[in-house]
């Protein structure tokens, strides 16, 4: 589903974020991404849905080869990824049904379908009753599952996560990953930046640790294994 | 297999585009104009002040063009025929003057005809030269036009070296001047136009500019939900067309009743001198269909060149 060959990331300024990554998710997995900050977790996670290209190296998704990926079909590619957000990225503007329904007005999708579809995702996530209200009337975790929905309304095959929880109390978190959790079992891939221990720690996956840009850990059913 | 099946889907999302879809830009345009407010009004006042000079600049060279034309037109050469010259030579001269490749014709005036003429435009102080009647002291004259009116000098100097051409007048020095100035003044008029439209393009750009980076944040959401730039660009490239068009409404009124009235003014003193303007009727309607145009492609030209920047993420 997900595989990367020897990945390496430079940035323009001479940073090295990641130094030859070579891994293989499949269809179907959960997978913590951990490691301290500045380890290259974020940028890891960018390449996967290609908002961040690597310097050199391979990363397939679906077969097809990302890192060459002509700037005309990056956005049928991103159409078959979910990607939620530390900071939601919600638009302020639009409603809770708005903001879902955007992703598939974007790719142009028939408007009986769309008002279906996005009442289905948003009984998903349990924000059906708010689907009239706007983003700031919400509280930071409900904005977070508004986030998700938008995420997998178009039935991706992935979603990538950065540090989903990073701006929400351990409660709220809990919400957050029980909505992943179904997500998984839904059959979709869920690939996840993160910092919470006590998740990482119960809820047990494959976790991918992240340190000076290279993979020094990757186990099914792992810890978090940090301090701090 | 799954990836093919996406690109055919895809493909076909991207190319027929659909009525609904571009609906939906058009809202968007219009939501995105009358939020903008203040920068709407700038840049359709900036498109108004370009198009206005460009349409006054525009009907004036039109006029100016015109009234060249008909002083082209009128530009001939005058070979008054040696005296000495009998109906051979006479017929000699004239064959060798239609033989130059540049002259379009060659009429002879006899020198009566000539002495009718010069009375006539005279009015009564010309009854006086009824005197010459007898003893006509006029020549007989070809009058050679040439194809095209720059021609005129090169033809007059050839013309010059044939026997039996006793004189050759065709306004030497003035003739000249009048094709340099023509020329002069188109060029400076072209210039400031291009001058203008640049700067308005600029303004527009500018506009939208903040249009988009107020909107950056939406961009890149629908970036990542996977809208494609064309997608994006739409809203933009409308609200930049509605600005223009909507900025070339006051110059068409102001340059059409500007122009009526001025060739109500000036079209009757002007034709005692032969000069003539471009009548009212099919040529405003040009002229408004041009500034509607111009409009239209600054106000396109000017979002385009500002989204393209903000589409690369």
């Amino acid at each position: 589903m997900i595989e990367m060959q020897e990945v390496m990331k430079k940035y323009p300024n001479g940073v090295t974020a990641i130094n030859g990554i070579n891994v293989q998710i499949d269809q179907g997995e959960f997978v913590y991404v951990v490691g301290p900050s500045g380890a290259g977790k974020s940028t890891f996670i960018k390449m996967m849905y290609r908002e961040e290209v690597p310097t050199s190296g391979v990363i397939l998704v679906n077969g097809v080869n990302i890192a060459r990926l002509k700037m005309k079909k990056v956005p049928l590619f991103r159409r078959n990824i979910g990607v939620v957000f530390q900071d939601y990225k919600l638009l302020p503007m639009l409603t809770v049904y708005e903001n879902v329904a955007f992703a598939l007005e974007v790719i142009e999708e028939n408007p009986k379908y769309i008002k279906k579809r996005v009442m289905e995702v948003l009984d998903l996530v349990n924000l059906k009753h708010k689907a009239r209200m706007m983003p700031t009337e919400l509280s930071g975790g409900e904005q977070q599952r508004v986030s998700i929905a938008r995420s997998i309304v178009n039935s991706p095959k992935v979603v990538i996560a950065d540090e989903p929880t990073g701006n929400l109390d351990p409660e709220t978190s809990w919400e957050i990953m029980n909505i992943f959790e179904e997500i998984n079992t839904r059959g979709t891939t869920v690939v996840m930046a993160t910092h919470n221990r006590e998740i990482v720690n119960t809820n047990k996956h494959r976790v991918i640790a992240i340190e000076s840009g290279k993979i020094v850990r990757d186990e099914q059913r792992g810890d978090y294994g940090y301090e701090g | 297999m799954n990836q093919e099946r996406l690109y055919v889907m895809s493909s076909e999302v991207i190319t027929v585009m659909k009525v609904r879809t571009l609906g939906r830009h058009a809202r968007e345009s219009f939501k995105s104009i009358s939020r903008n407010g203040w920068m709407t009004f700038a840049s359709v006042g900036a498109v108004t002040v370009t198009l206005i000079l460009v349409g006054v600049f525009f009907v004036i060279m039109m006029n100016l063009n015109k009234v060249a034309q008909t002083i082209e037109e009128d530009v001939e050469i005058r070979v008054h025929i040696d005296v000495a010259a009998n109906k051979a030579d006479q017929q000699k001269l004239q064959n060798q003057i239609e033989q130059i490749p540049e002259v379009k014709s060659v009429k002879f005036s006899s020198k009566e005809q000539e002495l009718k003429n010069l009375i006539k435009s005279l009015g009564d102080e010309g009854k006086t030269f009824k005197l010459f009647e007898q003893d006509n002291p006029l020549n007989d004259v070809f009058i050679v036009k040439t194809k095209k009116p720059t021609d005129t000098v090169f033809v007059a100097n050839q013309i010059e070296k044939m026997n039996y051409a006793y004189k050759v007048k065709y306004g030497k020095g003035q003739v000249e001047k009048l094709f340099k100035f023509i020329g002069a003044s188109r060029n400076v008029g072209l210039a400031l136009i291009v001058g203008l439209l640049l700067t308005a393009v600029f303004l527009i750009s500018n506009t939208i500019k903040i249009t988009i980076v107020a909107r950056r944040r939406e961009i890149r959401i629908m970036k990542l939900v996977g809208a494609t730039n064309s997608f994006i660009r739409w809203p933009f490239f409308l609200e930049g067309l509605w600005l223009g068009i909507l900025g070339a409404i006051l110059p068409i009124i102001l340059v059409s009743t500007a122009y009526y009235y001025a060739y109500d003014y000036l079209e009757p003193k002007l034709k005692g001198n032969f000069m003539q303007l471009i009548p009212f009727e099919p040529f405003i309607y040009q002229v408004s269909g041009l500034l509607v145009l111009m409009g239209a492609i600054i106000g396109v030209w000017g979002s385009l060149m500002s989204v393209r920047k903000f589409l690369r993420v």
